[in-house]
């Protein structure tokens, strides 16, 4: 039979499936393929490691400060809520 | 496959707040204020697209968990079913406005989508290396931490996050910039896990060249 490898994906293909990748959405073939085409490829590896560069940045650094005025009225319900 | 659903089940901690919360604990209840409010909100806006809205919705929705609490059931995490109750309002909210900006009327999965990456970035079919890099992405791992992490930064991918089509933006925002789970993003938008990851791949893949333009510039710049 054929090695799976054989037939190897290209750069397009890779920065389409960047995202099956990185969710584990793969089937353990394709992923092979995938990882196989990454040991070769330095510019598929910084490729995907500006992906998740992307999703760090893109992240909230801190929970956001609820005004006094609204914590106020919500712990006014809190206390009605109680009772 | 999916990935693994991180805040399926209700933790221990979440069992101890909600203990605390049903003895009418206000430390227990700030607490969870300040850590499901901001998200609330932007679940919000995904649905009404205004900011006094949303903040209208979030607001009501924390008398609906309060009303709810006793029926909790343990069966998902806390924050999902805080964040759900928040979703189903908003989006009764934006009906009866009859808004039709939200997200629900677009199935922006189905819309044929960009390349990733600039089809001129690749060799050209007859190439000996056709498909594979001609102009390939440079390594961040020199850019420093700080700039990368600094306010500028982060405000830049914000706003290429603002310029994303709706469905995008609401898939990005959830997983990305909340850090929900795939599950948790399927369950509040009403989509499927298929469309969800369509939807994330583009908004990531914009993103990434916005963000690629800025490093470039004003590296430049310097």
């Amino acid at each position: 039979m054929t090695d799976p490898m054989a037939e190897d994906l290209e750069c397009r293909q890779v920065v389409e499936a960047v995202t099956d990748y990185l969710e584990g959405a793969m089937a353990p073939r394709d992923r092979l393929r995938f990882d196989h085409h990454l040991a070769l490829c330095e510019g598929c590896q910084d490729y995907l490691e500006q992906m998740r560069t992307v999703i760090r940045v893109a992240g909230r650094p801190a929970a956001d400060a609820v005004p006094p005025e609204t914590m106020a009225g919500l712990l006014r319900a809190f206390r009605d809520w109680r009772r | 496959m999916s990935a693994p659903v991180a805040g399926s089940a209700t933790s221990a901690d979440d069992l101890e707040l909600l203990a605390r919360l049903r003895r009418g604990d206000e430390a227990a209840f700030t607490q969870l204020v300040e850590r499901l409010h901001g998200p609330m909100l932007r679940v919000a806006m995904i649905h009404v697209g205004n900011r006094a809205v949303a903040e209208e919705v979030a607001q009501d929705a924390w008398v609906g968990v309060l009303a709810q609490l006793d029926r909790f059931e343990g069966r998902s995490s806390l924050r999902t079913w805080v964040l759900r109750i928040v979703a189903n309002r908003a989006r009764t909210r934006a009906v009866r406005e009859r808004r039709t900006l939200p997200f629900s009327s677009l199935d922006g999965a189905a819309e044929p989508g960009r390349p990733a990456v600039e089809p001129e970035r690749f060799l050209p079919a007859g190439h000996r290396w056709a498909g594979h890099w001609a102009s390939p992405p440079r390594s961040w791992g020199d850019v420093p931490e700080e700039r990368l992490l600094s306010a500028e930064t982060r405000a830049e991918v914000g706003r290429a996050v603002e310029l994303l089509p709706p469905a995008q933006r609401a898939v990005i925002t959830l997983r990305d910039v909340e850090g929900m789970t795939a599950a948790e993003t399927c369950e509040l938008l009403e989509l499927t896990e298929g469309n969800q990851r369509v939807l994330l791949h583009r908004a990531r893949s914009r993103v990434r060249r916005a963000l690629e333009r800025y490093l470039d510039e004003t590296e430049v710049a310097r």
